[in-house]
This record gives structure tokens, sequence and C-alpha cells, in this order.
């Protein structure tokens, strides 16, 4: 390493303000209130510019890491929104929603030795400024091809996908289920991690390139694929996303009081029920509320449930703190906000009253064994240590696998034993012709950045047909 | 926004039918088959199962019952407004085939989503009997339409004062009695579907039913929408909506759909209130 990473880890990250824990507990607004200008600049200047930047290897789309971060430290704001927008079309999400600890911010250089850049804290920056100061000059588009592609699921890797392609000039429709586009970004995360009014203004970006958006569209079942390329579509992209809860399997999982994770997020969420009676859509309020899994959906949903006024919260996992899938921070995030963790404990039935409503749940303490074909320490029940938590809300926050409501509807486009789409790693093909997938019905439940990591290997692969041929 | 062309208020006012625009969901639209609506931004997404559509005119029908707010929000709609979002067709289509000998029994509302399914099942070359059955006369809805749909209509009330005097369920074991039914589609209140498969359990006669659960999305994503079939559990909304009658766990269904019953219960009267005093 070298003196000068050394130094510049030295002096230490500039710490993004946030809300304290006591207070956001039981609010709404976003945690992380974000950086000032002269804030991000202090953080830009800690950037080593290397030649050759680990961080940009570390980045599924690429995005030109040192660049935009060299014009912040040069104050030149709308230089850097406009890098940016070149690899990510989603600037405002991803600085919020990426687990940086294991990508770029992984592989930065001043992170050795002390704390990495704080990439994605610069790049919330940009897209933050860009809304709050910005010109609204969008960048410039490719003259029209005339070919047209329809994009099935405005989440993270279809809006990636959308993006990419209409400023290489083609004429691009987003199809989306649900009323309001955004899917995961805004049926799933919640309003504190990710503001849906942000959401919106990276749909509406889209929308001014050119992209023309249609809700309340279910592909497959409103319309099927061989229909849009009758309308007369080239190509076609598939990212509906992993919609299918998975759930415990255990007996009393109807009772009222047990939701899975989809489900009470996105009455949350999407129709934010948080402000329930202002608006229709009600949430169960727990008093004694139990999430189950450890992942950032159990995260979002404890957190959630915290804000709802909950008494206790707490978070049932059946393997040990290090197993935990969750992003560290949002583990972190959690535990301040007064979340309590019971590990190595496992659910083996619900207890309900004679009304069919939740009382508790019976579980059983583990141990951890040897490790498992995941190559995590199995976990073993420990006979005997069966003991009852009370609580009135459960949510299953267990996985997600892939809602088969287009995929049983297309049965020339082959799937894999879990039901996900077969999907070529490189480039997105599915075995249909013109037909590309990617995210998370091809890959099962995984990161925002990842779906558009496909979004974007997809994009280039449609571009590519649309231009030279399949 | 998707239009309501034709308004009509039956059963006393209690029961409303809108005719909206809906094009693309006309034209897939099958017997069986919902749709979610939701009034207007703040509203919640409600499921109907479709009465009837004209992909020619590009409509489709609901007829539903004002029983909280989201439903008197609905009520409210006037011709050439409209509802914020439709979104369908969703759910499995019934499966229509020629089984010889068949019975349609409907209360309340179920007669509406009963109707479709009713026509295609007269069409594919069945002899479909239906029996229908609401609290009095001026509560009955459809009588005409049924009456043209099937080859023989069967009216029950309640206080007699139309038709047969007591429940649907007494017809259905004369006609039962009959001999030779294939099959009985039963559509209503839980209650109503629940008593309709007991008894043509006892005389071992295939039976669909089909169910309207608290759901969100209405394409599998939520899982609110779970019923226990045959010692399963199913989602409604694309495992349904129709059932095996006899496999359904309704007692599991009655407590699942009273989960919000305390919340519908204020919304609905702080709505009328506030709607009143204007």
């Amino acid at each position: 390493m070298s003196e000068t990473a050394g130094k510049k880890a030295q002096i230490g990250r500039v710490a993004m303000p946030e809300q304290e824990a006591k207070i956001r507990a039981r609010n709404f607004l976003e945690v992380p209130t974000g950086y000032t200008v002269k804030m991000a600049q202090e953080e830009a200047s800690r950037c080593l510019q290397c030649k050759k930047p680990g961080c940009v290897e570390g980045c599924p789309v690429g995005v030109d890491i040192p660049g935009f971060i060299d014009l912040i430290a040069q104050g030149d704001m709308t230089g850097a929104i406009r890098n940016l927008w070149g690899k990510n079309a989603l600037p405002a999400v991803c600085g919020r929603v990426c687990p940086q600890e294991v990508q770029c911010e992984g592989k930065c250089i001043v992170g050795k030795k002390g704390d990495p850049v704080a990439i994605g804290n610069l790049e919330r920056f940009c897209a933050d400024y860009e809304r709050e100061h910005g010109t609204g000059e969008l960048p410039p588009t490719a003259s029209a091809t005339g070919k047209r592609v329809a994009v099935v699921g405005s989440g993270p890797s279809g809006l990636t996908v959308a993006g990419d392609l209409i400023i290489k000039g083609h004429d691009v429709t987003i199809f989306e289920a649900f009323h309001k586009p955004g899917g995961v970004l805004v049926y799933g995360i919640p309003e504190f991690r990710l503001p849906k009014a942000i959401v919106a203004q990276e749909v509406n970006f889209l929308e001014r390139l050119g992209v023309n958006v249609q809700c309340n569209a279910v592909v497959g079942r409103t319309v099927s694929l061989d229909e849009l390329f009758e309308e007369g579509y080239d190509a076609i992209y598939v990212g509906v996303g992993a919609g299918l809860p998975k759930f415990m399997n255990i007996p009393g999982e109807n009772y009222v009081g047990i939701l899975s994770a989809n489900e009470y997020l996105t009455r949350a969420n999407l129709m934010k029920a948080y402000k329930y009676p202002e608006v229709d859509t009600p949430i169960p309020l727990g008093k004694n509320v139990v999430v189950l899994g450890a992942g950032n959906v159990a995260m979002d949903s404890a957190r959630t449930a915290m804000r709802l006024g909950a008494e206790s919260v707490k978070i049932v996992y059946r393997r040990s703190r290090d197993e935990m899938p969750a992003r560290s921070a949002e583990i972190h995030h959690a535990e301040e906000e007064g979340i309590e963790l019971f590990l190595l404990t496992n659910p083996t039935r619900y207890i309900g009253n004679a009304n069919g409503r939740l009382t508790g749940m019976e579980c059983l303490r583990m141990e951890l064994g040897e490790p498992d074909a995941s190559g995590r320490r199995r976990p073993v029940a420990v006979k005997g240590s069966e003991f009852e938590i009370t609580c009135d809300l459960c949510i299953v926050a267990v996985g997600s696998g892939a809602n088969p409501l287009l995929t049983s509807e297309t049965p020339d486009m082959k799937l894999n034993k879990w039901g996900n789409v077969h999907a070529d790693e490189k480039n997105g093909k599915t075995t249909k012709p013109r037909v590309w997938a990617g995210g998370d019905i091809v890959t099962g439940a995984a990161t925002v950045i990842l779906a558009m990591g496909a979004g974007r290997a997809a994009a280039n692969s449609i571009h590519d047909y649309l231009t030279l041929g399949w | 926004m998707f239009k309501i062309v034709k308004r009509q208020e039956m059963s006393q006012g209690t029961v409303i039918l809108n005719e909206i625009e809906a094009p693309l969901i006309a034209k897939k639209a099958k017997p069986g088959q919902f749709v979610i609506l939701k009034a207007n931004e703040t509203g919640e997404r409600i499921p109907l199962t479709m009465a009837d559509t004209n992909p020619a005119k590009g409509t489709i029908t609901i007829i539903y019952m004002v029983v909280g707010k989201s439903t008197a929000l609905f009520k409210d709609l006037k011709v050439g407004e409209g509802y914020q979002d439709v979104i369908g067709p969703l759910g499995k289509a019934t499966h229509l085939e020629k089984v010889g000998k068949v019975v349609c029994v409907g209360g309340g509302t179920g007669v509406a989503v009963l109707h479709p399914i009713t026509r295609g099942l007269k069409e594919v070359g069945n002899d479909v009997t239906c029996i229908i059955g609401s609290r009095n006369k001026g509560l009955l809805i459809m009588e005409e339409h049924m009456k043209a749909a099937s080859h023989d209509l069967r009216i029950c009330t309640d206080d007699g004062s139309y038709g047969h005097h007591g429940f649907v369920t007494d017809v259905l074991k004369d006609v039962l009695k009959g001999g030779d039914i294939k099959l009985v589609v039963a559509i209503g209140p839980v209650p109503m579907m629940k008593a309709v498969s007991n008894i043509t359990k006892e005389f071992n006669v295939e039976t669909m039913v089909s169910l309207n659960p608290i759901m969100v999305d209405g394409t599998g994503m939520c899982g609110g929408c779970r019923v226990t079939v045959g010692g399963k559990t199913k989602f409604a909304c694309v495992d349904g909506p129709e059932f095996d009658g006899h496999q359904v766990d309704y007692d599991e269904l009655m407590l699942r759909l009273r989960a919000y019953q305390e919340e519908e219960r204020k919304c609905h009267q702080d709505y009328c209130t506030i709607r009143d005093a204007k």
C-alpha cells in the first residue's frame, strides 16, 4: 500500500448525518439525511483516483467511480451526475440500497487501512443534488431506430433496460402489473430507506427520456408475450421479480395475524397503510411482533412494525448472528431502534385463540452443527428446549420464490427446477426467441444492483440484436 | 381512468352494477375470472369477480354489495366518472365442460358471479337448473338474466315474499333427490357455500365454489388470500378463485375474512359521517 492511501485512510470518512434512533424508530422519514456540499467534497477528496480502480470492478454496472468522485471534488455536480447516468439510470436508488460494503467499497484501496471512500453516500449525494438544484437537462439520446421493445416489470432490472435502450434510440414501453411503477422499490423497500418520491422521480426521468410506462398491465393475464410480438414489439425483456412468498409450512400458519413480508410491506409501502386511516388500506398493528428470517426484508419488516407502534419486535432466526443474510448496516440500524434478535431459535408451531387469531408461537432452541450444503453450519434442535413466545403479529420473511403467473402462460420459455427462467448468464437470452430475462425471476431473490447488472447485460444484447440480428 | 358507462342500483340500493370501459380486460376475460379495482389515489385494491363482459364494446360489468368504505366509494362514482385502476383478468377461468345435469346455486351478489358461469355451462350443452335466493323479494337480483341463462330457474326467499319460502339448500335437496346431477356450482356468502357443500357431499355430487378472500395484489405475490383446500394452503388469486367445495375449510375462511372487521367498521362509519355532513 502506498503512503498516500495510508494517509487518506487516517483522515476517516465523513459520516452521513442520520435521525437519532429513538426518534426515527417511530417515524417513516428517511434515516440518513444526506451530505451537504461541503461534506461531499471533503469525502470526495479522500479518493485516491487509482489508475486501476478496484471499485469499478466491484460494481455490477461498472460505474466510473473515480470519475464522478473527482467531479464532485472539483465542485462540478452537473458533470458528476452526467457521468453517473452514463452507467446507471438509478443513482438515487443505488446510493441508498446497494450493498456497497461487498461491492465497490469492499474493493476500495483506502479501505485496506481504514474506512473505504463512502462511494454510496457520494452517489446518493449526486442524485439528490441534481433533484434539488439540477438543471433538469437530459442526457442525449441516439436518433430513433424505429425498433420497439417491451419491458415486463418496472423493478430495478426493467428500469435499467428501459433507460439503456431509450438512450440507444429504441422505442421502449414498460408493462407494470401494479398500479404504480417501481416494482420492489415501491412495494418492498420501506419509505424510511428509500422514499417513494425518489423512486417516482427516477421513473419520471425515464419518462422524460421517452419511455412509455403502462401500469395495471399483468403480462401473462392482460396480454401474453406472443400478443406483444403480434402488436409489433421487436424484443421483450422479462424482469418480473421473485414474487412468490415462502411460508414456514408449520401448523397454524393461516391464523389471522400471520402475514408474508410481501403482504406486510406491500400494505405499508405501496398502499401506504402506515398513513391509515388517511388511506383506505389497513395494516395489522401488532403489540408484540415476531419477524421470521434475518435478511434485509426481515429487517425492513421489523423496523416497519416498530414504526407502527409495536411494544416489542423480535427477529427469530434459526442460525447465529454470523449467518444473518442482512447487510450489517441494516442489522445495526434495527438493533439501535430496539429490535431484539432471538438467534438460534426455530418456530415449530403457531398458537391461536378461538377466533382464529395468533397469540403466540412455540419455538425450539438450536445449536450449530456441521456445515451444510450452503457452507453455513447447520442448525440442530436442542432436545426438550421448547418454549413459547407471546405475539399477536408474525411476519414471515423467509424468502421468495419465482412467481409462475407469467411463466406458466409461456410454455416455450424454459425454466429451471425452481421455476426460475433459464437465461444465458452473459446476455440474458432465454430459450424463447427475441425474449430476454434478468433479475430475481432468473437468479432467485437477490439485490437491486445485481438485477440492474443483469438488465445492463440484457440491454446490450437486445441492442445488438436490434441492430445486428439474434 | 376506467370510465363507468352504465350504473344501476339493485336490491333497494344495497347492490350496485357498474359497466366499465376496460377493453384489454374485456377482450381476455373468461367466466369465473376477477378484476381488482381501486377508486382513487388513496383507495384500497378490491377484488371482484366479473358478472359480464362485452368484448365488442370493450366493457366489463361488476355487481357488488355496499358493505364498507371502499364499496361506498365505488357506489358514489357516477356515469362518466371512473375507477383510477382496474387490473385483470385475474384468477383461473371456470372449466366449462358438458357433463349432463348441472345445478347452479347463487345467494346475494354471488348470483352476479354465477351468471356468466351458468350461461357458459348452458352454452356447452349442459342441462342447467338454477336456484337463487335472497332475504326477500326486493333484494333479489338478476332474475331475468338467470332465467335466460338456465333451463329451469327456482327462486327462494327467506321470508317467503317470493318463490319458495326458505333457503336455497331446501330446494337443492329436492333437486338432488331427483337424481343424476353431475355437478353443483355454488356461489354466495360463505355459510351458504358451506351448507351447499355439506348437502352435496351426502349425495356425493361434485361441487365447485368461488371464493373471495381478502387480497392485495391478486397475482400470487402476497399470500393474503390463502385458503386451506384439502388440507393444503392455496392462494385463491392464482390457484382459484374456484375450488372443490368439499375440500374447502370454510370455518378458517370465515375467520380470515374477519381479519380487519374492526377497521372496516370504523372506516365505513367515519366515511358515512363525513359524507352525510357535506
